[in-house]
């Protein structure tokens, strides 16, 4: 069965499109004062004015490494990070800490380790997988460069981004 | 023998109206555009181009040389499968009418004793008409000549259009010509200035109280011819909502869809020139032109002794009384196409063909009707 809509009857007034024309008119001069009389404001100003403080928690930016209360850096070059890396941005090479040094217990470290950030697509696995809690993704979101080699971070500008981070993050602790 | 100066005092009003009042307008319109319609939807619109490395923003006013900049600079492409000599044509065809209306529009009463205008023609609207309407030829042939669908379909829209509202256009204004009884643009202004405005016959014999009881009664068949020639006016200039020829939504660019630099940056031009024109006329047949209201230029001129001659400062507020009621008019127009949606095809035809068309007819019959019985035959 098939439904037949019925059109609407328009009165005279609303068949000659004037009244409509002026309602259409008056809203968007409603509109232009509102903005001009500064009541309302949708944009910010980006460069200027930046959203930073008002990001939330689980923010996910570049990622970094971070050292421990000792100084230590925490990455043990399990390349775990590497492996589940979906567009594979991370590259380690692994390096045994030689005998005589503080922390030979610990056995390996990473001699290198580059995070391209052309490839990086700040999913946080790397974060989730790490079993030293050594990598985490910052709230840093502009991240640029003049060349490729620039957005390629190497293990120093990793952990400048990161710095040290002191204690373990457990479910049961606040510090996230 | 010509006299030098007779050729010089018109090519200096060329030269400086054309570039440096019509251009600039027109650069700066475009920017008006764009922060008018960001306003109009809540945003902020260009507001940071000013001058060059510096934070110095001016309201983004260096936005529209910017633009010219970017224009000029662009690859200008011409398609291998274009005709090219109408390729070519077609966006100089659009600018050159829309420029060469502004020759008879009164822009200022006298400056040193020179008439502000750059022809006094006697047949200044019919002169409009008929440069105006060859601007559609830059257009059907930018359609036909990119020889691709969305472009041949855009001109044959305007093509139409154009055709349909010219007539519309023409019939609305011979009341305004039956009411003068002048044809002459400069001396429309000038009764206007001694008389009233068309739209506001409140002062000099047009007021009741002097006794102008058939200004009284015309002013309805003026409304009525002012909403049919704005509205023509809207649809010659391919402005929504009557930019069928152009409907990015379907057409994607329609007859522009293959231009590219320059010659794209002139279609854009000449239609916001051809918008500027439009809008000089209707303040000129309407509102008064250069102006001032309420008889104040009457009292202007006895306050600087000489009849005879203008004085410069006045000359120079009737010139900025112009442009006032001109950014005015550009400001309207773009606040419309910034409201309303663009009209259906069969919509814009019925409009212009069965409404507008026997609506402008018969107004002229009201106005005749009028004018045999409140004038006395002398």
């Amino acid at each position: 069965m098939p439904i037949v809509v019925k059109r609407p009857r328009l009165t005279l007034a609303e068949k000659c499109y004037f009244p409509a024309l002026m309602k259409g008119l008056r809203i968007t001069l409603g509109h232009a004062i509102r903005i001009l009389q500064r009541k309302k404001k949708v944009t910010m100003q980006y460069p200027e004015v930046k959203w930073d403080d008002n990001l939330p928690e689980h923010y996910r930016g570049a990622p970094a490494l971070v050292t421990d209360e000792h100084d230590r850096e925490r990455c043990v070059s399990c390349q775990l990070c590497e492996f589940i890396c979906p567009p594979r941005a991370i590259k380690i090479v692994p390096e045994e800490i030689p005998p005589g040094d503080e922390w030979q217990k610990v056995e390996k470290r990473p001699e290198s380790f580059d995070i391209d950030m052309l490839r990086c697509i700040y999913c946080g696995m790397c974060q989730e997988v790490c079993p030293e809690q050594a990598i985490f993704l910052r709230k840093d979101y502009a991240i640029t460069g003049v060349s490729r080699e620039e957005m390629i971070h190497d293990k120093q500008k990793l952990y400048e981004i990161g710095g040290k981070r002191e204690g373990l993050i457990n479910k049961w602790n606040k510090l996230k | 023998m010509i006299e030098l100066s007779e050729l010089l005092v018109p090519a200096i009003k060329i030269v400086v109206l054309v570039f440096a009042v019509i251009l600039p307008m027109v650069a700066y319109s475009v920017w008006a555009e764009r922060r008018v319609s960001a306003i109009i939807q809540d945003r902020v619109g260009p507001n940071r181009v000013g001058i060059p490395f510096t934070k110095i923003g001016l309201a983004g006013l260096g936005q529209p040389i910017s633009d010219g900049i970017k224009f000029l600079l662009k690859e200008d492409f011409t398609p291998g499968h274009v005709n090219k000599l109408y390729f070519w044509l077609a966006p100089a065809l659009t600018m050159v009418p829309a420029i060469l209306t502004c020759a008879v529009l009164p822009f200022g009463s006298e400056l040193f004793g020179e008439k502000m205008v750059v022809a006094d023609l006697n047949v200044g609207p019919l002169f409009i008409f008929a440069i105006a309407s060859l601007s559609v030829y830059g257009i059907v042939l930018a359609g036909w000549s990119s020889n691709s669908k969305y472009p041949f379909l855009g001109g044959i829209r305007s093509s139409s259009q154009m055709i349909s509202y010219e007539i519309s256009l023409g019939l609305s204004l011979v009341p305004v010509l039956l009411i003068f009884g002048e044809l002459n643009l400069s001396a429309i202004v000038e009764e206007q200035s001694e008389n009233g405005w068309l739209l506001l016959p409140l002062w000099g014999e047009g007021a009741i109280w002097n006794g102008g009881w058939d200004r009284f009664f015309l002013f309805f068949p003026s409304l009525l011819a002012f909403i049919i020639f704005t509205t023509s006016i809207f649809a010659e200039t391919n402005r929504l909502p009557f930019d069928l020829p152009e409907c990015e939504t379907e057409l994607v660019a329609g007859y522009h869809t293959e231009y590219s630099s320059m010659k794209f940056a002139l279609f854009f031009l000449g239609e916001y020139a051809a918008m500027i024109i439009g809008s000089g006329l209707i303040v000129t047949l309407f509102l008064g032109g250069w102006s001032l209201p309420f008889g104040c230029d009457a009292a202007l001129m006895q306050m600087a002794g000489n009849p005879e001659q203008v004085p410069w400062w006045l000359g120079l507020i009737h010139i900025s009384t112009f442009l006032v009621k001109v950014v005015g008019f550009i400001i309207f127009f773009i606040w419309v196409r910034w409201t309303l949606p663009r009209f259906r095809y069969d919509q814009l035809m019925k409009l212009g063909w069965i409404v507008f068309f026997e609506l402008a007819l018969l107004n002229i019959f009201i106005t005749a009707g009028i004018i045999f019985l409140t004038r006395s035959p002398d």
